[in-house]
């Protein structure tokens, strides 16, 4: 159990950086993007083709990001110049993707043109890497003893993955929201917010959207690569239902933690991500479950995180009411009491 | 400072549902002018407001600002020189935001915008100094969510946004009649106080009589996309809501069309 969980928030805090990007697009800019089905996939077929093909994985990364800006890019440029709507706009970004995706794969082999997936068994990646620092560190060990002193026996094999992601997710939470509180950060805001407002103060709406969608893109593209090299496989299949789970991660979050400001907003979705990926790890462990109903269980977990909120709230007022009018009646008995 | 030169536009052009919207429309503001406009609705107003910030084109004519030829510019290009205050008080400002971030926004019109911190500790100063003037007590909730304000307070800070850099032109699109009585003469002071300061040249569209006498000192009347009366600074001074009246009949030879409009004083 404990080694699942352990999986899970390792998981969950790459899969965290997929959020934001949800966030950008969904909360901030108003934006519903289901470009991100295919450009977590590009961003995974990026890294994972550049790195077999002999390239450095920080290299492979660093592309695999600006492949998801200029999807993101490209979805807006199909929404503001063409005026497509929105939702259409993703959905046809998102099919394109799967033929390109399949291309880049395709450009490790010369059998085919195309290719589903890439293997990185035997390749370094920038956890690799980042392995043979940590090992010398002697962390792992000394970790591994305090939790064998207070009884658990199943170890994680490396603690370095969580402290690295740890570290890179939380490195791009405080420039995300440093971002948004800077002029151009307000703007996009703003267009979320009331278009009309910010195009009578000159800004370019159509600009702004374009520029949102394509960072909130190379945040997705950055944790599919990232995915890819913990996994150590890329596949024109992961990225299906990734948009659910980027909107599942926002809701579960905010409905726990709050919106109060973009600071605590960002925080919400990350520990929504992670929340996220334990909840499905433990449904998993149910015995009539299985990994294909995986998608069935995420669907009924934003239903759940979308009424429980609300529920929960009506039923707080319920009880408030019913106080206060126990109250009146009370007083009002004296009242009458007091009058004979 | 503000030239319209033969100014037409139609409306679903060639359909049955075809409406000359504005026709010939030529007009001239130097710069401080404070012009009120008034007429009927479908005179052709909100139109000639919409040709001005650029939401809309002319099928011809041409629009000048500062001697600058704007016809063709996108409405957020011009709205580099453009304040605006709309009618419903929730159109000018975001309300997810916080009060400073508004202003930055506001602050930010003029300027490219970068990647500054929108409000920073020199900035936050400024708004204070500015949200003081309006003396609603906003400058002590800086922080709070636009969205939490009252309809007459959010409209009292669009103004102060709207005239933060000291636009051009201000345009005031009927910004006093989604309010109160008492709310709507707050805003019309505010509206006096802060076009005066900076000397504002102003457009403003209005549905009450009264304000369109007190305010500005020029006035201009609409009738079916054409302008039928303009008052200029030395006949304005002593006009009234009568004379207003007679000047319609005499030129249009009907009796004004007796909507809420007119009549409302």
């Amino acid at each position: 159990m404990f080694t699942a969980i352990f999986g899970s928030v390792e998981q969950g805090i790459i899969y965290a950086i997929m959020a934001l990007g949800v966030y950008l697009t969904f909360r901030v800019l108003d934006f519903p993007d289901l470009t991100v089905d295919g450009s977590f996939v590009t961003g995974a077929a990026t890294a994972a083709t550049l790195i077999v093909l002999g390239y450095h994985p920080a290299l492979a990364t660093a592309a695999a990001i600006v492949a998801g800006f200029l999807a993101g890019c490209m979805t807006g440029i199909l929404h503001t110049k063409a005026k497509i709507n929105p939702l259409l706009s993703g959905i046809l970004m998102m099919i394109a993707l799967y033929s390109i995706n399949l291309r880049i794969m395709g450009t490790t082999t010369e059998t085919a043109i195309g290719r589903p997936n890439v293997p990185l068994s035997n390749v370094d990646s920038l956890f690799t890497i980042f392995f043979g620092w940590w090992g010398n560190l002697g962390i792992d060990t000394a970790f591994n003893n305090v939790l064998a002193s207070i009884g658990i026996d199943n170890m994680p094999k490396t603690w370095g993955t969580l402290f690295i992601m740890i570290i890179v997710t939380f490195s791009i939470k405080i420039i995300f929201d440093r971002f948004l509180k800077t002029e151009v950060g307000l703007a996009i805001r703003a267009t979320g917010d009331n278009d009309k407002m910010i195009r009578s103060f000159s800004a370019n709406t159509d600009t702004l959207i374009i520029l949102g969608l394509g960072i909130s893109n190379a945040l997705v593209a950055l944790s599919g690569a990232l995915i890819a090299q913990y996994t150590k496989f890329a596949d024109v299949s992961m990225g299906i239902g990734m948009i659910v789970i980027g909107l599942a991660s926002v809701i579960i979050g905010e409905a726990i933690l709050g919106t109060k400001t973009i600071v605590r907003t960002t925080l919400a979705v990350i520990v929504g991500a992670i929340i996220y990926r334990i909840v499905i790890a433990i449904a998993l462990r149910v015995d009539f479950l299985d990994t294909g109903d995986m998608k069935l269980i995420t669907a009924l977990i934003v239903v759940v995180a979308l009424i429980l909120p609300k529920f929960l709230e009506k039923h707080k007022e319920r009880t408030r009411k019913a106080k206060r009018r126990a109250e009146h009646k009370v007083a009002s008995g004296q009242e009458a009491k007091h009058l004979a | 400072m503000l030239k319209l030169d033969g100014i037409n536009k139609i409306f679903n052009e060639a359909t049955p549902d075809e409406k000359i919207a504005l026709d010939q429309i030529n007009l001239d503001l130097k710069a401080g002018d404070f012009v009120t406009v008034i007429g009927s609705n479908g005179a052709g107003k909100s139109t000639m407001m919409n040709m001005i910030s650029g939401a809309l084109t002319p099928d011809f004519g041409t629009v000048e600002i500062d001697g600058k030829n704007v016809t063709k510019y996108a409405e957020y290009k011009r709205s580099q020189f453009i304040g605006r205050v709309f009618q419903d008080p929730m159109a000018g400002t975001a309300p997810a935001m916080t009060i400073e971030e508004n202003l930055a926004i506001a602050y930010s019109r003029n300027k490219s915008r970068g990647l500054r911190i929108g409000v920073d500790k020199k900035r936050r100063e400024l708004f204070r100094e500015s949200l003081e003037s309006l003396h609603l007590n906003l400058e002590n909730r800086l922080t709070a969510k636009v969205g939490l304000l009252s309809g007459g307070e959010r409209q009292a800070l669009s103004l102060l946004m709207a005239t933060f850099t000291k636009p051009s032109i201000l345009l005031l699109d009927e910004h006093t009649a989604a309010l109160d009585p008492s709310r709507a003469e707050l805003i019309t002071k505010l509206t006096k106080q802060l076009v005066d300061k900076d000397n504002l040249t102003t457009l403003m569209v209005t549905h009450n009589m009264q304000q369109a006498l007190d305010l500005g000192n020029r006035l201009i009347m609409m009738d079916k996309g054409q302008i039928i009366l303009e008052v200029e600074p030395e006949a304005k001074k002593d006009l009234t809501i009568a004379d207003l009246m007679d000047a319609f009949q005499r030129i249009r030879g009907e009796k004004l069309v007796s909507d809420r409009t007119l009549l409302s004083v």
